[in-house]
């Protein structure tokens, strides 16, 4: 038995923590358990949730939820599939000639000047409720331009009584498409979107113009009302119908139209965080999102904790009722038809550490996670097949793996500038192409990847149109095709290469020396020595030496906007599943040095410029798929990337949380998932049960090393004085 | 002693100003205004003209230091991101941080689970090392003092991520017994703090005896001691009442000049731990190069430095009555 004081803490502790019978290491509120709740984390804060700021994945998983654009991607189809959201239908480009002749739709590519998308829009949208709505029993906006008493004491937007909706119309669209140029916001995608839509860049001028008279009156951050200037290439057609004008023809801008850049914002809402002292106070659209979504954000603690809640304004949506193959065996349309979300509440908990984050997925806090390397054997073995399964002890957890090649690309470029490894020479190209055969990516996946990963035969992704499997799709100069799979060529074939490339066994026959080779990486962690290791080692199969030049990001980048790296690692997500974003990293009028483009190879072929830019504006074709293939060939050719791999995504969830199905492209789709609640709670409770004899002999073993010492010390005061 | 007060008020003057120009030089030494753009700014489709934009908006686009094309020396001196970020901070208006979010709020914000963790570490822990230290002391030259020393040394040696990683695996992996990481406020919080208490009064329990063992030796030898215990006075009340008090200058140096710091948190505690403190909002601040954000928190930092160094000469005069300041 405990002696009398460890039983009362361990009471005090059993009532503080767990009094409602919950585990006592739930790290939520009491009245949280059984609630139909998601629990998720992220593990840095997002910095703009604006929809026309908002582009890293960790924003928009927030905004995807929130914000309604045109459209959206099939849940279950793929290839992906672009589906109405807030339009009614998909919009079908109009082309027109320089006279503004409607053309037809087999139009040659000359003959459009521009390209028109009318978008008509559902009706009854509504926005979820919010304050900037609110009207008084005139009709008035309640705090909208009135005396500064409106925003006294008012620090959040719960301190705002009164909260309105009102219907989503098409100016809606329009007045966020012009934010875009907003002097004050910086759209990542201004730059681009300014060379498609008709006057977005001269509207950009005129909105600094009007800004710069506004800031001269004395006001700080005045309010810039976008509804005073018209943007040429938007037209409000009606409340429920817009066109947006391209210049030429840009066939992916109906991707652009799925991302929460072309989500309504309405002016009431802009104007409402536009009142002077409203950004002192952190109230701002880029803090408290408003959008006509199914879930609204309810707390937003970016320190702590991120919430949506069901909007109850929601128009309605359901579960689809097809998909691809398989999915119906996979229980994934079960719920067709049914009414979305499934999910009352989403919360995030800031997790930065991912020691705490795994533990907390373990104890079943978390509805889902990612596995890192360090838990990747804990959580995944390989089947007899071959497979990736989850350990037994997952699946005694009823714990679920979900794997999917992600829409990326992991890849070391040469710098095509470089007098060495770089240039259109026979003698740069075989030394690419020799170290192209030396680095073996099989090796690198299965060391540094846990096998996530699969060696890329090009840049594209798989899941992408142009992407070739099977022998068809192999890469030539570094691989050969064995009957089943594509086998790596041997490193001989490599030396013959260098050999060709005017250094045999490593050595410069111009000058005798050895070939040394410079390598340009960001700062990392003490984990990744050992694969810069691994990678010099490949280099040494060809007597080649390489120097790691190992710099933090802002040298590297600087090195890579000036050219001066030799050869530099590099990734690349998608931004929609089309050939056009990734080709369009080696495209010669977009390279780093010369234009700031995103070709950091600084790649240049004049064949492939010209196929690109004829490739870009074709829909998905034998013909476009034709002029990909031979894309794809001059760049296995000219060998400017080791093309690296493609990673493979691992995620595990609960046997609680269903209707999963991996989305590489879309971030909008918690709507679509759906929890067990119940089983849930008894699993956690199972789970979480508190272990107390540990404490109870750590407190027994105290009391054995403190008797000594009590006995002593009452010798002692019991002696006389010391001699 | 307002005398006192006064002087040292105005040399923390320029000494904020020497930190913060120190600050400045190796903030962007390190960084240029173009990197923390391009931080900000994202890492696909940043255009030089975005990059441009985002200087000129916050001030970045002046001269570090001196504006050779300014009209008037003033204006030389004037008109540069130095004295143009530096110069507010002096009346602690911090501005807006590079996401345009208040500084002045966020700190406020997260001040209080800083102290909420913070001063139960510093409070428990002073109580306890104290306590561990006199008992040490007591037992001088016997077999517990010599083992203490040792699991003393024992402990100093271990990183303090074991006693976190370690105290998060046994604790709430293992025994379930509190949340392994996140925050609450309110009464709740009290389950969230209970670990990272405890694993900060243990993880500083080696260091902090040791060094206030020495302290208690030091005075347990002298004369006034052996006058005590000739008195009859138990040992008890040797060490609490006379050892204790006469051993405090040296606690106090360490102690009091500590209690400012609570307020900006523990980085690496609040990390793990999920706590919203102004430890994790510097980590932050410093891996987003947010200078606006790493200037204020260093500037807070070498002001409370200064205010904890006062306060400890203002507590020698309480624990001390020969001490005059003047």
């Amino acid at each position: 038995m405990l002696p009398l004081f460890p039983r009362t803490a361990l009471a005090a502790v059993a009532f503080v923590a767990g009094c409602s019978g919950a585990p006592w290491n739930d790290p939520y509120p009491a009245h949280d358990a059984g609630a139909n709740t998601l629990y998720s984390s992220f593990s840095e804060r997002p910095k703009h949730l604006d929809p026309v700021q908002s582009y890293s994945s960790n924003e928009i998983t927030f905004t995807a939820q929130i914000y309604e654009p045109p459209l959206q991607y099939h849940y279950l189809k793929r290839p992906y599939t672009l589906i109405p959201l807030s339009a009614e239908r998909v919009p079908e480009p109009q082309y027109f000639d320089k006279n503004g002749q409607r053309l037809t739709g087999d139009a040659s590519q000359r003959d459009i000047a521009h390209t028109v998308y009318e978008i008509h829009i559902k009706r009854g949208i509504t926005y979820q409720p919010h304050p900037a709505f609110a009207r008084d029993r005139e009709g008035k906006l309640l705090y909208h331009g009135s005396s500064g008493d409106v925003l006294a004491g008012k620090f959040k937007l719960s301190d705002f009584p009164q909260v309105g909706t009102r219907e989503l119309n098409a100016r809606d669209f329009e007045y966020q498409i012009k934010r875009l140029a907003h002097p004050r916001l910086h759209s990542p995608i201004f730059g681009l979107m300014a060379d498609y839509i008709v006057g977005l860049k001269e509207y950009a001028e005129v909105l600094k113009q009007a800004n710069q008279e506004l800031t001269r009156s004395g006001v700080k951050n005045p309010w810039l009302d976008l509804s005073q200037y018209p943007l040429a290439g938007v037209e409000v057609v009606d409340d429920y119908t817009y066109r947006i004008k391209i210049a030429g023809q840009y066939p992916q801008f109906a991707y652009w139209l799925a991302m929460p850049f072309f989500a309504p914002v309405p002016l009431e809402v802009d104007r409402f965080f536009g009142q002077p002292g409203m950004m002192e106070k952190n109230l701002t659209l880029d803090w408290y999102p408003v959008g006509t979504g199914p879930y609204m954000l309810t707390e937003n603690n970016p320190n702590r904790i991120m919430v949506l809640e069901r909007n109850p304004n929601f128009h309605g949506e359901t579960y689809p009722g097809d998909g691809e193959s398989g999915d119906a065996e996979a229980g994934l349309l079960k719920d067709s038809g049914q009414p979305l979300p499934f999910i009352d509440k989403i919360v995030y908990s800031l997790e930065k550490e991912g020691i705490p984050r795994w533990n907390k997925f373990l104890q079943g806090y978390y509805d889902g996670s990612g596995i890192a390397s360090d838990t990747f054997d804990q959580a995944v073995q390989l089947s007899s097949q071959g497979e990736a399964v989850v350990t037994e002890a997952m699946q005694k957890q009823g714990i679920k793996l979900s794997t999917s090649v992600a829409v990326s690309t992991f890849y070391i470029g040469f710098n095509m500038l470089d007098p060495v490894v770089g240039g259109p020479s026979e003698r740069a190209r075989k030394l690419r192409q020799a170290i192209s055969i030396a680095v073996d990516y099989e090796e690198y996946v299965s060391i540094f990847q846990n096998g996530r990963g699969i060696p890329a035969q090009g840049p594209i992704a798989p899941g992408i149109f142009g992407y070739r499997d099977g022998e068809q799709g192999i890469n030539p100069v570094v691989y050969d095709w064995d009957g089943s799979r594509p086998r790596r060529k041997s490193i001989e074939a490599g030396k013959k290469l260098l050999a060709e490339a005017g250094y045999p066994d490593g050595i410069d026959a111009k000058t005798g020396t050895p070939l040394v080779l410079n390598f340009d990486v960001t700062a990392r962690s003490v984990d990744a020595k050992s694969a810069l290791d691994w990678m010099r080692k490949q280099f040494e199969k060809l007597n080649i030496q390489l120097v790691v030049r190992d710099t933090d990001y802002n040298r590297f980048q600087d090195k890579i906007r000036k050219g001066n790296a030799q050869i530099y690692e590099w990734g690349w997500h998608a931004d929609y599943p089309d050939p056009e974003n990734f080709l369009f990293l080696l495209h010669g009028p977009q390279s780093k040095v010369k234009t700031s483009g995103e070709n950091a190879s600084n790649y240049e072929n004049p064949e492939f410029d010209r196929l690109f830019e004829q490739m870009k504006n074709m829909p998905n074709s034998p013909e476009r798929q034709a002029i990909i293939d031979r894309m794809i060939e001059l760049l296995r050719h000219d060998a400017p990337w080791l093309w690296g791999f493609h990673p493979t995504d691992y995620a595990l969830y609960h046997a609680w949380y269903s209707n999963l199905k991996s989305n590489k492209i879309s971030y909008n789709i918690v709507k679509y998932h759906r929890l067990d609640t119940g089983m849930r709670g008894q699993k956690r409770r199972e789970w979480n049960q508190p272990v107390l004899w540990p404490v109870g002999i750590l407190l027994a073993l105290l009391g054995v090393f403190t008797a000594p010492a009590v006995i002593a010390y009452r010798r002692r005061e019991r002696m006389g004085a010391r001699t | 002693m307002i005398a006192y007060i006064v002087r040292r008020t105005l040399y923390a003057i320029p000494i904020l100003i020497g930190v913060n120009l120190f600050t400045f030089a190796l903030f962007f030494w390190v960084n240029t205004p173009d990197d923390m753009a391009r931080m900000h700014l994202g890492l696909k489709r940043v255009t030089p003209e975005a990059i441009a934009k985002w200087k000129q908006e916050r001030g970045y686009d002046k001269p570090l230091l001196f504006n050779s094309g300014a009209p008037g020396a003033t204006e030389k001196l004037g008109d540069t991101i130095f004295f143009e970020k530096s110069i507010r901070m002096f009346v602690f208006d911090f501005g807006a941080a590079d996401d345009g979010r208040d500084i002045g709020r966020e700190i406020k914000a997260r001040m209080l689970p800083s102290l909420a963790l913070a001063l139960p570490v510093f409070v428990v822990g002073l109580l306890v090392h104290i306590t561990f230290a006199l008992l040490v002391a007591f037992f001088r030259a016997t077999y517990i003092d010599f083992w203490g020393v040792v699991l003393c040394v024992a402990m100093m040696s271990i990183s303090s991520m074991f006693y976190i990683i370690g105290g998060q695996y046994l604790i709430s992996k293992l025994w379930h017994l509190v949340p392994i990481s996140g925050f609450q406020g309110g009464v709740d919080s009290a389950k969230f703090l209970a670990l990272p208490v405890i694993i900060g009064v243990i993880g500083s329990l080696g260091a902090a005896t040791r060094l206030y063992r020495t302290f208690f030796l030091e005075e347990i030898n002298k004369d006034y001691v052996r006058t005590a215990r000739a008195k009859g006075l138990s040992e008890v009340t040797v060490l609490f009442k006379h050892v204790l008090k006469n051993a405090m200058i040296p606690i106090l140096t360490g102690a009091v000049v500590a209690i400012p710091f609570l307020f900006m948190g523990s980085l690496i505690t609040e990390s793990f731990f999920g706590i919203p403190g102004l430890g994790s909002y510097t980590v932050d601040a410093i891996r987003s190069q947010d200078f606006a954000v790493v200037r204020s928190m260093v500037f807070i930092g070498s002001f409370l430095y200064i205010v904890g160094l006062l306060l400890t000469d203002l507590s020698y005069t309480l624990v001390d009555p020969r001490i005059r300041l003047g």
